[in-house]
């Protein structure tokens, strides 16, 4: 009943199609139907209609696989003992050829793969980063987990789905812990990771994005020292690499670096100096 | 010691130590070198139990014990490096992957040898595109230098090492699901005996270590185990990275010794809540632990004491929740993570994750009544230890705990949303589940 209730609720006869644009080049995608057997995956109708058999290994002479996608495929095919192994890599890399897992793209890789397209689809089903409805071609995941959203992330989910509404190149979905809680609220655009985004940035950075430049470069994670005073004073927050190896140099092992929170049954001698939060600027640039 | 000592971070903001010179002059695969070269792996195995070290992931088991559960026979062994971080709340393997690549690669090679392992696997999770992105880099360098690859060093000693990218699910994060993933399935966990350690990858032996727990392992060669142990306290030897986050000032990661107190992490290192704010309750090890109240900030943190208090110690997530939050929205979130990556093979977590947010739902609306607080509880009791693995423990603790010690508040807040419109809205509800998957566990969401 539930289910039913949701297939209504799932099956736009327009949403779906809009932004699919050009990036679905033959996906056939029908509408109501597509849920006739319970599946609320547009596309896949033909590998999980009850009428038919189930679809075997793609036949190779019939199945034209682009050579790119192929190379990748059996590349990661190669670094595994068991060939099966591959099925996540083969996938992503067939989603990144195709834009989202499209019944072409999973035909693809399970004639490269030798397996069952059904197979390819019970895995692409899965995981949360393998697409298995056409998408906007830019990814943009934000962590709505406790420790984002204790910072604001509802809000900035909410602002960054509406300035991108409508807009068929953007893929902008609550994604679940992406392990950034210190740059909270956060986002993954296009696996960089950015924060912390404040809703007044979100403007610009959409802006960013839609000119593929990068996405607010300061607020890059990359870029970001250690919170830890222990191991930011190895650096004492310069960028000058002679200047770090030297005071680094003669760090032993087991360098007593910290001077606060003793963990003996001392006094604590107070908080450290504030740490400088902010992305490090003068790193690059 | 007196002061506390900094290990796994010493050299963390070194510049280019991504980079395999720069780890090398600071004396980075010397300790590779040596356990190839002047140790059997029954000696580095030796090493590593005397240290006392305890698995980073989340279980805190022996890591010593571990490896030495793998058998000795003439098989192909495997280790996998457990680098899909997906705990909410933690964060610091992805610090030291893209900081300090070279030191997991390092303690990699040191478990695959007293592991005897010929194979080792890194699982990243497919989220850490930059840090997978780094590992890639530093494993073609240090397989140029010869440090991965055939008979490394001249010891006779081969070593292959692939990295893994995931593609977004928690329940790879559990060992055997990881090993199902890593195999090109579904990340369903497998019935456990049979352990990895007897039947894992590719149905060989298996050792699955976390990124942390590995990147240790050169440092307890260059202490030496028996100095390491002296570390921290005496079940819970070392150092341990915290990832401190939520509301709190200075949200990051800190290498701690194991056994200070709770509450210098939270104020002394993180700076504490926000002006003007206390803490109200706080999850000690990811949101999979059960959570503990601001009368519980003198606990030491290490692994006993935590257990002592009912929480545990975990991925060593710290997460601070502030007065200013109601309970009852944090629970419906972490209620609605959980669903949403509950695998569904065993049905107390699926179906039990799935009326555990319903009921949520209910209390946050006004619909529900004080008994129904009573039913999510014996819910979450018949989840616990029902299942395959414990993504459904870990929902079940951490709310029902909260509904032990907050039970007052959640009776006020279902008193409130009845009298108010049944609908109104309250501060997280209607998450981010919007295209709940009924039909298809495990879709993708939102």
């Amino acid at each position: 009943m539930i289910g039913r209730r949701h297939k209504r609720e799932l099956a736009p006869t327009s949403a779906v199609e809009e932004p699919q644009g050009e990036l679905l080049p033959v996906a056939p995608v029908r509408d109501v139907t597509r849920f006739s057997h319970g599946s609320r995956v547009p596309g896949w109708d033909d590998a999980v209609d009850l009428d038919k058999d189930p679809a075997q290994i793609p036949d190779a002479a019939t199945t034209p696989v682009p050579q790119t996608l192929r190379t990748e495929i059996e590349a990661h095919m190669a670094k595994y003992p068991d060939f099966r192994s591959a099925a996540i890599p083969a996938l992503a890399a067939a989603q990144r050829h195709h834009g989202w897992c499209s019944p072409e793209a999973i035909w693809q890789a399970a004639c490269v793969m030798r397996l069952t397209p059904g197979y390819l689809v019970s895995v692409a089903s899965f995981y949360d980063m393998l697409e298995t409805r056409p998408v906007g071609r830019h990814a943009v995941y934000v962590c709505t987990n406790i420790s984002c959203s204790l910072c604001g992330a509802d809000e900035l989910l909410d602002r960054l789905k509406d300035e991108t509404a409508g807009d068929p190149e953007f893929n902008v979905r609550g994604f679940e812990c992406l392990g950034a809680c210190d740059i909270a609220p956060m986002a993954s655009v296009d696996g960089v990771y950015v924060g912390p985004i404040t809703l007044d940035e979100v403007a610009v950075l959409v802006e960013q994005i839609r000119e593929n430049t990068p996405p607010l470069p300061g607020k890059q994670l990359r870029r970001r020292k250690s919170t830890d005073p222990g191991a930011a004073r190895a650096v004492a927050g310069t960028a000058d690499a002679d200047a770090a190896r030297a005071v680094a140099g003669a760090a032993a092992p087991l360098s007593p670096k910290r001077s606060h929170g003793t963990p003996r049954g001392g006094e604590p001698s107070g908080p450290p100096a504030a740490i400088e939060q902010g992305p490090p600027e003068e790193d690059e640039e | 010691m007196s002061s506390s000592p900094t290990i796994l971070f010493a050299d963390i903001d070194e510049p280019g130590l991504n980079r395999i010179d720069v780890y090398r002059r600071r004396g980075g695969y010397e300790m590779a070198r040596r356990a190839l070269t002047e140790m059997t792996p029954e000696t580095v195995l030796d090493e590593l139990l005397a240290s006392g070290l305890r698995g980073r992931g989340g279980a805190g088991f022996p890591s010593g014990k571990k490896i030495s559960f793998i058998p000795k026979a003439n098989v192909d062994k495997y280790l996998v490096c457990n680098a899909d971080e997906s705990e909410p709340g933690t964060f610091k393997d992805r610090e030291l992957m893209q900081k300090s690549p070279h030191m997991l690669i390092e303690g990699i090679i040191i478990g695959a040898y007293a592991a005897g392992a010929s194979r080792s696997f890194i699982y990243i999770r497919g989220e850490y595109a930059e840090q997978a992105d780094v590992i890639d880099a530093a494993l073609a360098e240090a397989e140029t230098l010869g440090f991965i690859g055939e008979n490394i060093l001249g010891s006779g000693f081969s070593l292959s090492l692939v990295l893994h990218r995931g593609a977004g699910a928690y329940i790879c994060g559990e060992e055997t699901g990881l090993l199902d993933s890593l195999e090109g399935k579904r990340g369903n966990p497998r019935l456990k005996p049979p352990f990895p350690a007897n039947q894992g990858l590719y149905q060989g032996p298996t050792v699955i270590n976390n990124v942390e727990t590995l990147a240790t392992m050169p440092h307890i060669l260059r202490i030496g185990g028996s100095e390491y142990a002296k570390i921290g306290t005496e079940t819970s030897a070392g150092t341990k990275l915290v990832s401190v986050s939520g509301n709190v000032q200075r949200p990051g990661n800190y290498e701690i010794e194991l056994g200070i107190s709770s509450r210098d992490i939270i104020y002394d290192l993180a700076g504490g809540p926000p002006d003007g704010r206390e803490v109200k309750f706080w999850f000690p090890g990811g949101s999979s632990s059960p959570v503990l109240t601001k009368d519980d900030l003198d606990i030491p943190y290490d692994f006993d004491s935590l257990a002592k208090a009912k929480s545990m110690l975990g991925s060593g997530a710290i997460i601070v929740v502030d007065d200013s939050v109601a309970v009852v929205s944090v629970a419906l979130k972490l209620a609605k993570f959980y669903k949403h990556e509950s695998c569904g093979k065993c049905t107390p977590c699926r179906e039990g994750t799935r009326w555990t947010v319903s009921m949520l739902e209910r209390v946050d609306q006004g619909l529900a009544t004080p008994m129904d607080l009573d039913i999510m509880a014996s819910v979450q009791e018949q989840i616990i230890g029902n299942c395959l693995c414990v993504l459904g423990d870990a929902m079940a603790m951490p709310i029902g705990s909260m509904v032990a010690k907050f039970r007052e508040e959640f009776e006020t807040h279902i008193e409130a949303a009845r009298a108010r419109n049944p609908f109104a809205g309250t501060t997280l509800a209607g998450g981010r589940d919007d295209s709940d998957p009924v039909l298809i566990q495990g879709a993708a969401g939102a």
